[in-house]
C-alpha cells in the first residue's frame, strides 16, 4: 500500500536543529536504500505559496500569509509499505527523532493510504 | 488492543527494522543465514515481552540490542572454533562498551551488506524456488507462512525449502561472500531472475485472491529499488526496475470491479499510475545513460514504455514495439518472446503477418501447454474474420488456462467468435 505522510505544525516552523536534520537525513537514506521511500520533500513557508479557493460559488486566489491557518504543512513523504501498522511504526520512528533532537517542537505527522486497488 | 492487534503492531515494528537488523548481524557474524535466524529470534523475543511491557519507545534500538546480544552469545560459543570470530567478538564488545547508545547503529551503512545478503539469497547453486523463498524472507522480512500463502503452497513446503537452502549455503561455505568483477554481472542475472519471478507471480494473481499474492509485486519492486541503490552502475538493474514499475502502473486498470481482466487496448488509461510511470521512465532513462540500451531487461522495459507513453491505444507505436521484439529475439531464442512479436507485428503490419509468425510456433514443444499461443491465434483469426477457427483457438486456450478468471475470459471470447461465425453469410 502506498501512504502519504503530511507533517503539520502550528504557526511558523522554526528551523530544524542540525541534529534533527542529520537524523532525518539518515532515516531517509536508509528508507530509500530499503526501497520503501518513494518520494519526500520539505515545503517553503506559506508566504511562498497561495491558496485558490471556492466559496459561495466563487473562485478566488488568496496570497499568504493566511491568518486563520492554525496548522501549516511543512513537508510530505510517500512510502510503499505493507499495511497501516507498518505505516504507523514508520511515523513513530520519524516523530521520535523530533522528540529526541528538537526539544519543545510540537506537530503532527498524518498518514493516509492512497486510493487504489 | 487485542492480542492479535499487538502481535500485528510488533510485526510491523520489526519489519521496519528488519533490513538494518539482518545486515548488521551478518556483518557481525560473517554468516548471512545465521544472521537471518537471529533476526527472527529478536522478533520472537519481542512477541514474548512486548505484550507485557508495551512496545518500547524505540523499538528499533530494543530489537537491535536484543539481536546483538544474541549474536555475541553465538560468537562466544564459537570462540574456540574460529579465531576470526573471536577477534570480531572482541572488537564488537569493545565497540559496544565505548558506545552504549545503540542508536548509533543507525549509522551502519547497509549498502554493502545488503548486496551480500541479496547475492547469498539468490545464489545460483540454489533451486529457483529456494531462491525466491530466501529472498522474500531475508530481504523483505516475509514470514514462512506469508510466503506459503503468496505462492499457494503449504507452510511445511516453504519451511523445508528454506532449511534445505540454508544448509546448502553453509555446507558449500557460501554463507558470507560478495562476488566482484565479472562474477558480479553473472550473479546479478540470477538475482534479476528471482526478482522478476516474484513480480510476475504477483502480477498474474487476480484481485480478490489473498492480498498477499498481488503484494508480491510490491516486494519485487522493493528489491528492485534496493538494487538501484546498491548497484547504481549496472544498467540492467534500472532496466528491471523500469520494467516492473511500468507494468505495475497499469494495476488499477487491468481488472474490472468484479476482478475480470481487461485487455490493454480496452483499459481506461486515466487509471494508469502516473507517479509510477514517471519513476519507470526515469529508471529507463538512467539505464540508457549507463549505456544499457541493448540489455535484456532494458529492451523489455522499452517495449512497456511504448505502451505507457501512448495516451490512447490507437497511438501505440507498434512498429517500434515489433522492432524491439526482433532485437530481443536476436538476443534470446525464446518462443514466448516470438509469440509477443507475433502480436506486435499483427498490430504493425496487419493480422495476417502476425498469424504467420504465431502459426510457425504451433509445433514448438515449449508452448504445447501455453494457453497464450492459442489465445493470440484466436485474436488474430478473429481480426481476419476467420471466426470458426478463432472459436476453436479460444476453446483450446481456455482448456489450457490455469487461472479461473482467464479461463472464463477465453470462453467468453470463444462464444463471441461463435456468434460472429453464425452471423456470417454462408
Amino acid at each position: 500500500m502506498r501512504f502519504m505522510y503530511l507533517v503539520t505544525h502550528p504557526g511558523p516552523p522554526g528551523n530544524p536543529t542540525p541534529a534533527l536534520m542529520e537524523a532525518m537525513h539518515k532515516l531517509a537514506e536508509r528508507e530509500i536504500k530499503a526501497g520503501r521511500m518513494l518520494d519526500n520533500g520539505g515545503l517553503m513557508p506559506v508566504q511562498t505559496g497561495a491558496q485558490v479557493r471556492i466559496k459561495d460559488g466563487k473562485l478566488s486566489v488568496i496570497d499568504g500569509p493566511f491568518v486563520e491557518a492554525k496548522e501549516v504543512v511543512g513537508g510530505y513523504a510517500i512510502f510503499e509499505l505493507r499495511d497501516k501498522e507498518e505505516a504507523v511504526a514508520m511515523a513513530r520512528e520519524f516523530m521520535q527523532l523530533h522528540l529526541d533532537h528538537m526539544p519543545g517542537w510540537e506537530g503532527t505527522c498524518e498518514l493516509r493510504a492512497f486510493a487504489g486497488p | 488492543m487485542t492480542a492479535s492487534d499487538v502481535d500485528h503492531a510488533i510485526l510491523a515494528a520489526w519489519r521496519i527494522e528488519q533490513p538494518r537488523l539482518i545486515t548488521s548481524l551478518s556483518r557481525m557474524l560473517r554468516d548471512v543465514p545465521l544472521a537471518e535466524e537471529l533476526t527472527q529470534d529478536a522478533l520472537v523475543a519481542a512477541l514474548e515481552s512486548w505484550p507485557v511491557t508495551g512496545i518500547p519507545e524505540k523499538p528499533g534500538a530494543w530489537l537491535m540490542a536484543t539481536a546483538k546480544r544474541r549474536a555475541l552469545d553465538q560468537l562466544r560459543r564459537f570462540r574456540m572454533l574460529a579465531r576470526k570470530h573471536e577477534l570480531v567478538a572482541r572488537e564488537l564488545e569493545a565497540e559496544q562498551q565505548a558506545m552504549p547508545d545503540l542508536d548509533a547503529a543507525l549509522d551502519d551503512d547497509i549498502g554493502d551488506e545488503m548486496l551480500r545478503l541479496i547475492f547469498t539469497a539468490c545464489h545460483p547453486l540454489l533451486s529457483r524456488e529456494a531462491r525466491v523463498a530466501l529472498a522474500l524472507r531475508m530481504i523483505c522480512g516475509l514470514t514462512t507462512e506469508e510466503i506459503a500463502r503468496a505462492f499457494l503452497v503449504s507452510d511445511a513446503t516453504v519451511a523445508q525449502r528454506i532449511v534445505r537452502a540454508k544448509r546448502t549455503l553453509s555446507e558449500s561455505g557460501l554463507s558470507y561472500e560478495t562476488p566482484r568483477g565479472e562474477e558480479l554481472s553473472e550473479r546479478l542475472a540470477a538475482v534479476f531472475e528471482v526478482v522478476y519471478l516474484i513480480f510476475n507471480e504477483g502480477y498474474t494473481a487476480a484481485r480478490g485472491e489473498d492480498w498477499l499474492r498481488p503484494q508480491l509485486c510490491q516486494e519485487a519492486l522493493r528489491i528492485g529499488r534496493i538494487l538501484t541503490s546498491i548497484a547504481p552502475g549496472e544498467p540492467e538493474v534500472y532496466g528491471l526496475l523500469a520494467l516492473m514499475e511500468l507494468n505495475a502502473s497499469r494495476t488499477a486498470a487491468r481488472t474490472d470491479a468484479s476482478g475480470e481482466p481487461i485487455l490493454m487496448r480496452d483499459q481506461n488509461r486515466a487509471l494508469w499510475d502516473l507517479l509510477q510511470i514517471r519513476r519507470g521512465l526515469q529508471a529507463l532513462g538512467r539505464a540508457h545513460e549507463l549505456g544499457g540500451a541493448g540489455g535484456f531487461y532494458v529492451l523489455q522495459a522499452e517495449i512497456v514504455a511504448c505502451h505507457a507513453r501512448a495516451r490512447t491505444a490507437a497511438e501505440t507505436d507498434w512498429k517500434q514495439i515489433a522492432a524491439l521484439y526482433s532485437e530481443l529475439t536476436r538476443q534470446v531464442n525464446s518462443p514466448v518472446i516470438e509469440l509477443n512479436r507475433a502480436v506486435a507485428v499483427g498490430m504493425a503490419e496487419g493480422a495476417a503477418a502476425g498469424l504467420e509468425i504465431a502459426d510457425r510456433l504451433m509445433g514448438e514443444p515449449a508452448l504445447k501447454t501455453y494457453h497464450l499461443l492459442e489465445s493470440v491465434r484466436g485474436d488474430l483469426l478473429y481480426t481476419l474474420r476467420r471466426f470458426a477457427e478463432a472459436k476453436a483457438a479460444f476453446e483450446s486456450a481456455a482448456a489450457l488456462a490455469g487461472n479461473k478468471r482467464e479461463r472464463d475470459f477465453l470462453q467468453r471470447r470463444a462464444a463471441e467468435a461463435a456468434n460472429a461465425a453464425s452471423e456470417l453469410p454462408h
